[in-house]
């Protein structure tokens, strides 16, 4: 076999960084949409890849639920110090403080479908041109659909029934005033891969994804951590568990399995012999058959 | 997986019944690809359809107007992998009226699947997906002949398809094709050899996959890197560094080459090749890195960086096979945007010289509309030359898409003839 190929990873690292490069080509003012997960921190790693020698040339964006893991919160201030790039954050609080949306009622409320109008506020607001974002083709049926550069209207909104077709690696960036671009760089990449790249390269991430002991209580199949913001109902019981979290939301809808896993390495392993979907433990994706459709179509993550 | 695991990417076009949905399903559930909440969603759409036992197409349908209808309206992207390989599949739709789906997924692959139905042999349908991958220059054509069972695992339905398949491809640039029977449906020679075919000697599907040499498949002899952007750090040790970013397109570089910059004809050598891991000896597709030259030129995105003693075309006057993707008609001599690697001119359509039956591969020389998904040879005339190689030679720098400026959508793809 000749020796002029590359292996998966790196096919899809140097895939990553090619699309991370138009995008700053291509758009004025491109943001990555930095949610203290595990893709958003690959994107965030593959940028300082793409730009070396240079910083990475965009602020980091978060969009704040004000339902945070406090480790979460820690560990962006500490990747913004360490790069030394800018952090916008877009505050679902201060939406509902200025009346632009409304808190969900009842024991299933959550600030999801709120961030919607929050994020599209901030890139309004900080008139960005393009957000990066660590979604994944594989994560979810809708998502399956999405282009590398996707289209999003004045209204922000998604309409994947009349996408622009993507062939080859030639990208259409082209945009009238106040439309916007998503882009997914890391579109091509399986859980799997995420987790073997995060090993390989020695990634940081939040201690969140290592298994540890935790308050918390048993709802929809998965263990649901204890917070100031969890309203328990009365057959319901907050117990001890070791576990950890095979993807990070905000603290009210992400689910934690029972593990032993608190190394990547073994992380690695127990994501190969895994029979769920990662997103089986998002309450958010459980509400309809086409929930992640409808809200990307309003203009979702 | 092992670290040097290779990826694989291909397309798979067909129509729900030749049973392309079962076959995928196949391929995802036998590898282990489709999990447990993903089979019990579709278990339960499909009680609540009213079909029996679970249909496997609502796994590849994504959106809500597909799982309505009941039919793929766009490609999908499906993943799984092997102890040998990663493969990405892009599904697309098979009738005529998503030609333009088809294009988009073959554009990025290395092998082709292309169903064809026992009982029925080679219909138009087969050649217009062998057209499409033959124009599209997939390296590799899987020919599966479907549906066995139905036809009581006998030879002669296998040998009939591959005279009608080599009759009709004899027109077409096909390097690599091979025939396989299967049954999606009961499995044979899908993951697992078929214990009902002893008459054929070959691999099964996913074998013929995982081990299907590609890596000879990439341009290794023109040395083309266009670049992308310029990466000027001016601060600290780095004061003065200036590199060039992008990805190598084909061909291999090395420090010391002689290159050229074109269009400019400026000539230097290079100084370095860099990544953010280390400096490399060398670089070659798909490589993302960044070059620095010993000389200081103007080099900006657009621009490409070429071996001096083996140098792409520059010209203004372009002829490409161009497939429409748009719902409005080309516009006779209408402009523009052509974007081709990481540069962007105008353009203007001067001539469509014929179009191509999809069904029948006749050149049709009277009917010059452009609608969507029609395929056909123009000659578009650029503002400033591009530095184009011919797609046959490279699927790089051979393929443009053209971008209308009244909606910045995009309308046409090409390929440099």
């Amino acid at each position: 076999m000749s020796k002029y190929y590359l292996n998966y990873l790196d096919e899809l690292e140097s895939e990553a960084i090619f699309v991370l490069r138009e995008v700053w080509a291509q758009f004025q003012n491109p943001v990555i949409l930095f949610s203290g997960g595990k893709d958003s921190i690959v994107v965030t790693h593959l940028a300082r890849k793409a730009f070396y020698p240079s910083k990475i040339p965009f602020a980091l964006m978060h969009v704040d639920t004000g339902h945070n893991f406090p480790e979460t919160i820690k560990f962006r201030d500490d990747l913004i110090d360490e790069l030394g790039v800018n952090l916008i954050v877009g505050s679902v609080q201060e939406s509902i403080d200025q009346g632009r949306v409304a808190e969900e009622r009842g024991k299933n409320a959550t600030r999801n479908a709120l961030q919607i109008t929050t994020l599209l506020d901030a890139i309004e607001t900080h008139k960005v041109d393009c957000a990066i974002g660590g979604g994944r083709r594989d994560e979810e049926k809708a998502r399956a659909k999405e282009r590398f550069f996707s289209h999003r209207d004045d209204f922000g909104q998604w309409d994947p029934k009349n996408q622009r077709p993507e062939l080859w690696n030639i990208f259409n960036g082209k945009h009238f005033e106040g439309e916007h671009f998503r882009a997914f760089p890391i579109s091509n990449w399986t859980e799997m891969d995420v987790w073997n790249y995060i090993k390989r390269e020695n990634i940081q991430i939040p201690s969140l994804y290592f298994a540890h002991e935790r308050e918390c209580v048993w709802r929809n199949n998965s263990w649901i951590p204890n917070s100031e913001f969890l309203m328990l109902e009365e057959t319901e019981e907050i117990v001890v568990k070791k576990i950890r979290f095979r993807t990070l939301g905000d603290i009210t809808i992400t689910g934690g399995i029972e593990s032993d896993a608190d190394t990547v390495e073994k992380i690695a392993n127990e994501v190969s012999a895994m029979r769920q979907t990662e997103r089986g433990n998002r309450s958010d994706d459980k509400r309809s058959e086409t929930a992640m459709e409808d809200r990307k179509r309003q203009g979702y993550f | 997986m092992l670290d040097n695991n290779q990826l694989l990417r291909f397309t798979t076009a067909g129509s729900v019944d030749d049973g392309k949905s079962t076959l995928i399903g196949r391929l995802l559930y036998d590898s282990k690809s489709i999990f447990e909440d993903q089979l019990e969603a579709i278990e339960n759409t499909s009680k609540k359809k009213g079909h029996e036992g679970v249909d496997l197409a609502l796994f590849t349908d994504g959106l809500r107007d597909e799982r309505e209808q009941g039919i793929t309206i766009d490609v999908a992207y499906r993943y799984f992998t092997t102890p040998k390989r990663k493969f990405i599949i892009a599904d697309t739709p098979g009738h005529i009226q998503y030609t333009r789906n088809m294009v988009t997924g073959a554009s990025t692959a290395n092998a082709a699947i292309i169903l064809v139905d026992a009982r029925h042999g080679v219909i138009e349908q087969t050649r217009r997906h062998s057209f499409i991958a033959s124009l599209l220059q997939i390296p590799h054509v899987i020919v599966c002949i479907n549906k066995m069972d139905l036809v009581d695992f006998q030879e002669d339905a296998y040998q009939k398809v591959i005279e009608q398949f080599e009759e009709f491809s004899s027109k077409m640039m096909v390097k690599d094709v091979r025939f396989i029977p299967i049954s999606a449906l009961l499995g044979d020679n899908v993951v697992n050899r078929s214990e009902h075919m002893d008459w054929y000697q070959g691999a099964p599907l996913l074998h013929t996959l995982e081990t299907m040499h590609i890596s000879s498949d990439i341009n290794k002899v023109d040395a083309r890197f266009p670049v992308q952007t310029v990466l000027r750090p001016q601060q600290g040790e780095f004061r003065d560094y200036r590199g060039y970013a992008g990805r190598v397109a084909s061909g291999v570089f090395r420090p010391g080459d002689e290159v050229t910059v074109m269009p400019s004809g400026f000539t230097s050598k290079i100084r370095s090749i860099d990544t953010f891991d280390s400096a490399v000896n060398e670089a070659f597709a798909p490589m993302s890195v960044s070059i620095t030259l010993e000389d200081d030129i103007d080099i900006s995105r657009g621009d490409m960086i070429v071996r001096s003693n083996n140098k792409p075309e520059a010209s203004q006057d372009i002829e490409v096979m161009l497939c429409w993707l748009n719902n409005s008609p080309a516009k006779p001599r209408a402009k523009y945007t052509v974007k081709h690697t990481s540069n962007d001119q105008k353009a203007m359509i001067k001539e469509v010289v014929y179009k191509i039956d999809i069904n029948t591969l006749e050149r049709k020389e009277d009917d010059k509309e452009l609608t969507m998904n029609d395929i056909c040879k123009v000659k578009l005339r650029t503002t400033q030359p591009l530095m184009v190689d011919s797609y046959r030679e490279n699927r790089t720098t051979g393929s443009i898409i053209l971008v209308d400026d009244a909606t910045n959508e995009t309308v046409a793809a090409g390929m440099v003839v």
